[in-house]
């Protein structure tokens, strides 16, 4: 067997093996960045491969050990698992390549080795969910994950970083929680864990209580784990206290996991299967975007630090995703894969940026940062340009976001015209916050201008990541036809390839 | 040389241009030349298309397929053709102009203005070669973008609200309603190219069909339908030759050319007849018509004064389009050329009197006809053109627009269009007869603004030549317009005969 056959597994034990190594390293300058790094690209350029795969010959499936499956775990990598592969050693890459002097800076040089340990857990957590097919390893990976962010987000270089973490950690407990219950009825009913073994056999059961109450379950798990309006307010004050790094990794891709499974189990499990009833129980989420996309921009044009604003920015951009996924069609689910993408490569960028700001000016909120777009233009300018794309302006990625998630809320009819006026009016007040930073960046002298004199360009690593990233933005709003077959595909697994 | 490569580098030189003249800002004669240079390149290059265009050829070039069937791509059809050449031919003429106001006012960052000069004009001709409305739709986002550090210029608190206003009307304006009109035009007709009889009568009902014309015309923002009109006057702090350019020629000539492409290639003329809003469209227009002139005449600063009247010339051009009649169409597409112009004289010669005698109020230009003749009678020819006075060029467009009114019946559009005249009339004339029948001030303290003129006390004081030789052409033009009207008028009807 060749290497490349093992990668389905590679791609998630790489970093777990890695992961305890490192922690036993010494703090010897940059090895502990350099040891992660290396690690994290691996594992990039193999989520690569596994994409190139999946769109030449379809999923991949994989048996841990060559147990068959419903006896064994079994690995399953389609087209979305594929992306999130992608997304997750991508955003790992990018945020320690842009991120290590911030690192440095900010956690101090004493705890590295851990820390970047703990990194590297979380990565594999995450990595782990996106390619099992097994429901209870879903949880065992979360749990995984999890941890490893308390701790990441617990190092952030305030006290505050405490209180932020705690919050993160019983939210996300819940969740796991509220998830593991879910998961424990669907044992119950069906005697199986393996996720295509369950969906056969769901049908016989498919109407029986605790199916609809481990229906309930997973998908309110799911939820809070994502920070779906209204169980958001621990995500805001985990982005703005966490190390900026950490920030970077987070926001492009931790929660979105957690929308990948409960896309999972509405698509694959519960649509399927319970027909009317899952459909009833996601037109439920519908209002909950809509609180999510209004309430998170409303607030973001409000906040005065520029991490927390992105944080509310992205319990409204989160808004979008899940709305795609309630609306039980084979547009919405790839209006929401599509965004999974093109949000991963916003936020990332966006938060590199403010990771440049933070290292030189070592404050993120929005008023000192005047003049900030005379001292370091080209950090600034990125900052611009992926706000651009969050907004949506054509030609960015963030544009062909909004136009499939539009086009699949319109065949709802006139509730769809009501929320395609409401996705508008979100992006408005999208662009009164970005434009809220553009104007004190370019046209607000600095309050006091001594503390400006010493500020320079972000180092050469981080501008290099960023404006990759910004480019990356304005090639898949130009050519988005990766994410949009890689969305295709796995919504025509869903929906047996009608549309 | 091929015709779509011809719009490619059409398209290109601009930006090209743009990079060019930032690069050359340290030596503002070299800079100067250059820009002057490119102009007349580029308007070669647009003029070279015209005779394919002509003779019933559409040139396109696609560039790319952003999504199945949603292209970034050009077509060339007669209005876009007209629009291009008025926006490229004026350019000329205005970046003349633009070096003698600029040095004559001394302004600063003379380098930045001239380059986002340059983007503006690549995104008009963007929206005038846009083979459907989603690439028409991106270069009229980058109009809008590329012209806010124009309006910003000065710099101060008041340029700065000025600014403001304008991007947040027309980014909203183009966001809220248009875009969402566009979608639901993708979503139903299944593609939005531009084509002769329209795209949306076999695929939308009437009812969503008048609710997508008022998205479109309201969404239209550069269009200065009321009550989407108040960015118009606040872009008038910027220097005078962007409001001659930009404010009589460009942007609003794009909002005015977006509406016209909407009603002939979208909805078609005879959807468009059938649906209700096309009068209630028509009744706003005429609204807008009328309470602009009005408030015109109330306003006693000269370049307000030519904000309200351009606001007030816009509508004629919407009212023309939702009159759905061929000849109403062929008007409005005249009246893009003709009130281009007729305004951009009258804004030349408003930046001249401003540069010369640093008046800007229409109360200080008693007596301002004996310092500054050639001035001021490029003006009474532009205010005549502008009124539809023959024999000058505005009398053809005011006429066809007259004949469509007549042609489906709308006797009160009719009698909109003659009080509206008479309006023009009221507040188009008053500064041509104090400047050449009151007598001058007795103060002396306009001597030392004289100075800044050429010529002394008692004698002429006109603008630097920079700026007063490219408002005789435009005054002239205006003049050879009524002549030579014939090939325009066959080339818009091209559209309809093109067609059947």
């Amino acid at each position: 067997m060749s290497l490349a056959a093992q990668f389905p597994v590679l791609v998630v034990v790489l970093p777990l093996f890695v992961a305890p190594l490192l922690a036993l390293l010494a703090n010897r300058g940059n090895l502990p960045w350099l040891v992660a790094i290396v690690t994290s690209a691996l594992t990039f350029a193999m989520a690569i491969a596994l994409t190139a795969q999946v769109m030449q010959t379809g999923v991949i499936y994989y048996e841990l050990g060559n147990w068959p499956v419903p006896f064994g775990i079994g690995l399953t990598i389609g087209p979305l698992s594929a992306m999130m592969l992608m997304i997750i050693s991508g955003a790992s890459t990018v945020a320690l390549a842009a991120g290590r002097e911030s690192m440095n800076a900010e956690v101090g040089e004493e705890h590295q080795a851990l820390l970047y340990s703990c990194w590297l857990l979380a990565m594999t957590g995450l990595l782990g969910i996106a390619v099992t097919g097994d429901a209870f390893n879903i949880f065992v990976f979360m749990e995984i994950s999890s941890l490893a962010s308390y701790v990441l987000v617990a190092n952030g270089p305030k006290r505050q970083a405490l209180t932020a973490s705690f919050k993160y950690l019983v939210t996300g407990t819940l969740g796991a929680t509220f998830y593991l219950i879910g998961v424990g009825y669907l044992y119950m009913m069906t005697g199986t864990l393996n996720i295509a073994d369950m969906a056969t056999r769901l049908a016989d059961v498919s109407d029986t209580l605790p199916v609809m109450i481990a229906g309930g379950f997973v998908i309110l798990g799911v939820a809070l784990k994502a920070a779906l309006f209204p169980m958001h307010a621990w995500m805001p004050n985990a982005y703005q206290y966490a190390p900026t790094p950490v920030a970077i990794f987070f926001a492009a891709c931790a929660t979105k996991v957690a929308l990948f499974v409960m896309l999972r189990f509405q698509y694959e499990l519960f649509l399927p299967n319970l027909g009317p009833q899952a459909s009833f129980l996601s037109s439920w989420l519908i209002p909950l975007c809509v609180g999510g996309f209004l309430v998170g921009s409303a607030v973001a044009m409000f906040e005065r630090d520029l991490k927390r604003m992105l944080g509310y920015s992205s319990v409204a951009q989160l808004g979008y995703i899940v709305l795609g996924i309630s609306l039980s069609s084979s547009a919405g689910v790839t209006a929401a894969m599509i965004h999974f993408f093109n949000h991963a490569l916003i936020k990332a960028a966006l938060f590199v940026a403010v990771a440049g700001m933070v290292l030189r000016f070592g404050s993120s909120n929005i008023e000192q940062l005047a003049g900030v777009g005379k001292r370091m233009p080209l950090t600034t300018l990125g900052f611009v340009l992926a706000g651009v794309s969050l907004i949506g302006v054509p030609l960015t990625a963030g544009f062909i976001s909004k136009w499939y998630l539009i086009q699949a809320v319109l065949e709802l009819g006139g509730l769809g015209i009501l929320l395609t006026i409401l996705i508008l009016v979100s992006s408005l007040m999208a662009v009164v916050y970005i434009w809220k930073v553009v104007e004190v960046a370019y046209f607000k002298e600095p309050v006091d201008g001594q503390s400006m004199l010493g500020v320079r360009e972000a180092p050469m690593p981080l501008l290099v990541m960023l404006w990759v990233l910004v480019f990356a933005n304005i090639w898949f709003g130009i050519d988005p036809s990766i994410p949009i077959t890689l969305a295709k595909q796995e919504a025509a697994g869903f929906f047996g390839g009608a549309r | 040389m091929s015709d779509a490569s011809l719009i490619l580098l059409a398209m290109a030189l601009p930006l090209v241009f743009a990079g060019v003249i930032a690069l050359t800002g340290a030596n503002r004669n070299l800079r100067d030349s250059v820009m002057v240079g490119s102009t007349l390149i580029l308007f070669a290059t647009v003029l070279s298309l015209l005779p394919s265009v002509n003779a019933g050829g559409r040139p396109s070039v696609a560039l790319f397929d952003i999504m199945p069937g949603l292209t970034l791509g050009f077509s060339i059809e007669p209005l876009g053709m007209i629009f291009a050449l008025v926006a490229s031919g004026l350019w000329v003429l205005t970046s003349l102009y633009g070096i003698g106001y600029m040095r004559g006012a001394k302004e600063k960052h003379q380098t930045r203005f001239f380059a986002c000069f340059s983007i503006a004009i690549f995104a008009a001709l963007g929206v005038a070669f846009a083979e459907n409305m989603f690439t028409l739709f991106i270069f009229y986002e980058v109009l809008s973008l590329s012209t806010y550090p124009l309006v910003a210029h000065k710099g101060n608190e008041e340029a700065k609200r000025g600014a403001r206003i304008y991007l947040g009307i027309l980014l909203g304006t183009s966001i809220g309603l248009m875009l969402p009109a566009m979608l639901v035009t993708w979503y139903m007709a299944g593609t939005l190219t531009f084509q002769p009889g329209g795209i949306l009568q076999d695929n939308v009902s009437r009812s969503v069909g008048a609710i997508l014309l008022i998205l479109y015309m309201f969404g239209i923002g550069k269009a200065a339908l009321m009550p989407f009109h108040r960015w118009l006057p606040s872009a008038m702090v910027a220097p005078t030759p962007v409001s001659a350019l930009l404010h009589a020629v460009a942007v609003v000539k794009a909002g005015v050319f977006t509406v016209l492409k909407v009603a002939v290639y979208l909805f078609g003329l005879d959807y468009l007849q059938s649906l209700w809003s096309a009068d209630f469209v028509m009744w706003v227009a005429a609204f807008t018509m009328l309470s602009a002139s009005i408030i015109a005449l109330q306003k006693t600063n000269l370049k307000a004064r030519l904000a309200y009247s351009t606001i007030s010339q816009l509508s004629y051009i919407v009212l023309g389009a939702m009159l759905a009649s061929q000849l109403a169409i062929v008007g409005g597409g005249l009246h893009i050329v003709m009130h281009a112009f007729g305004k951009i004289t009258l804004f030349f010669c408003a930046g001249a009197i401003y540069v010369a005698a640093h008046k800007t109020e229409i109360s200080q230009m008693d007596g301002l006809g004996r310092k500054m003749p050639i001035t001021m009678f490029a003006f009474l020819l532009g205010a005549l053109s502008v009124i539809g006075a023959p024999p000058l060029g505005g009398f053809w467009s005011k006429w066809h627009l007259l004949l469509g009114a007549v042609d489906v019946q709308q006797q009160i559009m009719i009698v909109v269009f003659l009080i509206s005249t008479l309006l023009n009339m009221a507040y188009l004339l008053p500064p041509v007869i104090r400047a050449f029948l009151l007598s001058p001030p007795k103060d002396d303290h306009d001597d030392k603004h004289a100075a800044h003129g050429v010529g002394h006390r008692f004698g002429l004081a006109e603008a630097p030549i920079f700026c007063l030789v490219p408002l005789c052409l435009t005054a002239v033009g205006t003049l050879l317009l009524f002549f030579f009207v014939d090939p325009i008028i066959g080339l818009i009807q091209s559209i309809f005969t093109g067609a059947l």
